[in-house]
């Protein structure tokens, strides 16, 4: 905002005008003043402003929903977006260029990863599953990972490139090895005004693109827009969903009136009477925290199987399965998870299937073939 | 006569019908805003974020519970006159009881320095309970709204906790008020829906003098929502209340039946 306002005052205020004492001369010396004050004459690259380019919110989320979390330092620009597209599909990233982002946000995947742990550089695999990456711009808490580890976007970033079972990279490196090549320092130059590279752009550059991943086109989406009507089953999934005696999936998921389908907060769903991961715990130390991760959305469950934080369920049917009858108790469970010395509420198969054909309708074909968002 | 004196002799006529010493309004200072903070207790005990899911409270019934989760949403601030004048913001605040978030609210509206009585509405009253209208409750905690086929709106208060059950064992509870939604057979879907009742209820805080700094101190005492008139059994009612309709006359029966107390109003 203020990179905006200070923009506009330059197109008002020329720097060496000369002030005459009527109102408009004295509204535009308090604006040269403002100008002046806010003006970083030592910093060529922070006065820079690449080409606009603000997120395309969907209608269905400008109706219900609260506008995209955009850092100020870091707005949204087609040249900041095509570079971090450029960067989140490059392997140059990794220590012996073999892996980028997208080898384990994979797109035709939901930008998740359809193996339970993905595998490092070095063939070691990881301890948790790809999270899908869709509508993160939204995520109002800006609590990133399934342990809430990274307190924004950009930050979220930092951390595989130089993780040792991931990229095993480092930052330094990548700085050097980006610098030294013939098309990236052009690139930078366009998103950000200088050809310096550093690892804080080079984030920004990647969260401007992954903000613009944005899935708001499933069949749920057009019932929801009139344009097409839900079938008898997947309505009566959506009944499921909501009714508090079989599903009630909603105060974890939200519902229609919230189209991101989660909550982005951390629950103990239930899944272990001992931890060997303590998710949240493990990062705010506080034992009411053990066990908890965040709630993935439901979004494009079609193409994001395995599901939970370890990968442990390989089909819709296990997870719906888990919620109805697997509950175990453990001593941070979250009071949504009912009649756990039962293990669950006990759906029909019929329910279960129903609610398995609305949660499908939750998928968004168009978004995992946006030519935008592939390499 | 020049606009200056005219302006004198307006602004002493206007200061002059409107300084109201019956009224105890205060026309002539500055208007004021009046800050509020909403702090929870069990029975007198303060209830903080170390004692969620760590400190165990009886309820008037004898079960032991423990809460995690306690979020209320209040509507509606008004500030009445003694000659009925009413000032009030429309606006709402959804609190987050275990983080102490929005714990401190101050309306948007500023009012002359006087007497008042103040009140809230706890949740939204049906004027102000739209489906999906707003969009950060929509947005908020998941969302904040309740499905249409439950009536739609908003919720009022989701209180949420584990309890030692009769035989032993730990259960959840979910005590979540919102709009009595009477259907016609469980489970509730769009065609089972006969009609809603408005349960959301204003708490009087009585009389307060408004200076140019209050700050007014509301608790819940979240012990009466088990208490008064209904004993609450966790036992026999501690999920599903809200397709269901008794039970959520039963929660508003409690609630509005001393939940809520002013605790103090002190000029800083």
């Amino acid at each position: 905002m203020k990179t905006e306002v200070m923009e506009l005052l330059a197109l008002l205020v020329p720097r060496k005008s000369k002030f005459k004492m009527n109102k408009f001369g004295i509204l535009m010396g308090l604006m040269s003043l403002l100008f002046v004050a806010c003006e970083d004459n030592d910093d060529t690259a922070s006065q820079y402003m690449a080409t606009p380019a603000p997120l395309e919110v969907p209608a269905l989320f400008v109706d219900k929903i609260l506008p995209p979390v955009i850092p100020e330092d870091n707005p949204q620009t087609v040249e900041g977006i095509a570079l971090g597209k450029k960067l989140f599909f490059d392997t140059r990233l990794s220590a012996d260029n073999t892996l980028a982002c997208a080898s384990c946000h994979i797109p035709q995947e939901g930008f998740s990863d359809s193996r339970p742990f993905s595998i490092g550089i070095t063939g070691e695999e990881g301890f948790r599953n790809s999270m899908p990456l869709q509508n993160l711009a939204f995520n109002y808490g800006e609590k990133f990972n399934w342990d809430g580890s990274a307190n924004s976007l950009e930050n979220q970033m930092f951390e595989p490139v130089k993780n040792p079972i991931e990229m095993a990279n480092t930052w330094l490196n990548v700085e050097a090895t980006l610098q030294s090549s013939s098309d990236y320092p052009e690139l930078f130059e366009a998103a950000f005004g200088t050809q310096t590279i550093d690892s804080t752009l080079v984030t920004k550059a990647m969260s401007q693109f992954v903000r613009t991943l944005i899935s708001a086109n499933s069949r749920f989406d057009q019932a929801q827009l009139g344009l097409i009507e839900l079938s008898p089953q997947e309505q009566n999934g959506l009944n499921v969903f909501l009714d508090e005696t079989r599903g009630d999936c909603f105060h974890c998921h939200g519902l229609p009136a919230n189209p991101l389908w989660t909550d982005n907060a951390f629950h103990n769903n239930g899944l272990d009477a001992q931890f060997n991961d303590l998710g949240l715990g493990n990062v705010t130390g506080d034992p009411r925290e053990f066990g908890l991760f965040r709630t993935p959305s439901l979004r494009n469950l079609k193409f994001t199987a395995p599901y939970m934080h370890d990968g442990r369920f390989a089909t819709l049917d296990e997870v719906i399965d888990h919620y109805s009858e697997g509950l175990v108790f453990s001593e941070t469970i979250d009071p949504l998870m009912k009649t756990i010395s039962e293990g669950g509420v006990q759906l029909t198969d019929s329910d279960k299937a129903d609610l398995k054909a609305f949660l499908l309708s939750l998928s968004d074909d168009s978004f995992i073939n946006n030519p935008d968002f592939r390499e | 006569m020049n606009k200056i004196a005219l302006l004198c002799i307006t602004a002493s006529l206007l200061f002059a019908c409107n300084s109201d010493d019956d009224n105890n309004i205060d026309t002539e200072s500055d208007p004021v805003s009046v800050a509020f903070q909403f702090t929870q207790n069990w029975d007198g005990n303060e209830i903080q974020n170390a004692d969620y899911e760590t400190t165990t409270y009886t309820t008037e019934n004898g079960t032991n519970l423990k809460l995690s989760k306690l979020n209320y949403l209040i509507s509606d601030i008004t500030f009445t006159a003694q000659d009925g004048t009413v000032y009030d913001a429309s606006d709402y605040n959804l609190i987050t009881a275990r983080t102490g978030g929005n714990a401190d609210f101050t309306p948007g509206i500023e009012i002359p320095e006087g007497n008042y009585n103040v009140s809230f509405t706890f949740g939204f009253d049906d004027e102000d309970n739209q489906n999906a209208a707003y969009l950060d409750l929509n947005s908020a905690d998941g969302t904040w709204s309740v499905p249409e086929m439950l009536g739609g709106g908003y919720h009022y208060m989701r209180m949420e906790g584990t309890f030692e059950a009769a035989q032993g064992n730990t259960e959840t509870f979910q005590y979540h008020t919102i709009r009595a939604n009477k259907h016609s057979s469980l489970p509730p879907d769009m065609t089972t829906l006969e009609f809603t009742e408005d349960t959301s209820f204003v708490v009087d805080l009585g009389t307060i003098e408004i200076g140019n700094s209050t700050q007014i101190v509301v608790g819940m005492n979240v012990a009466e929502w088990f208490k008064n008139p209904n004993t609450w059994d966790l036992n026999v009612n501690s999920s599903v209340m809200m397709p269901k309709y008794e039970l959520q006359i039963a929660m508003n029966e409690n609630g509005s039946n001393g939940a809520f107390s002013l605790i103090s109003a002190t000029q800083e």
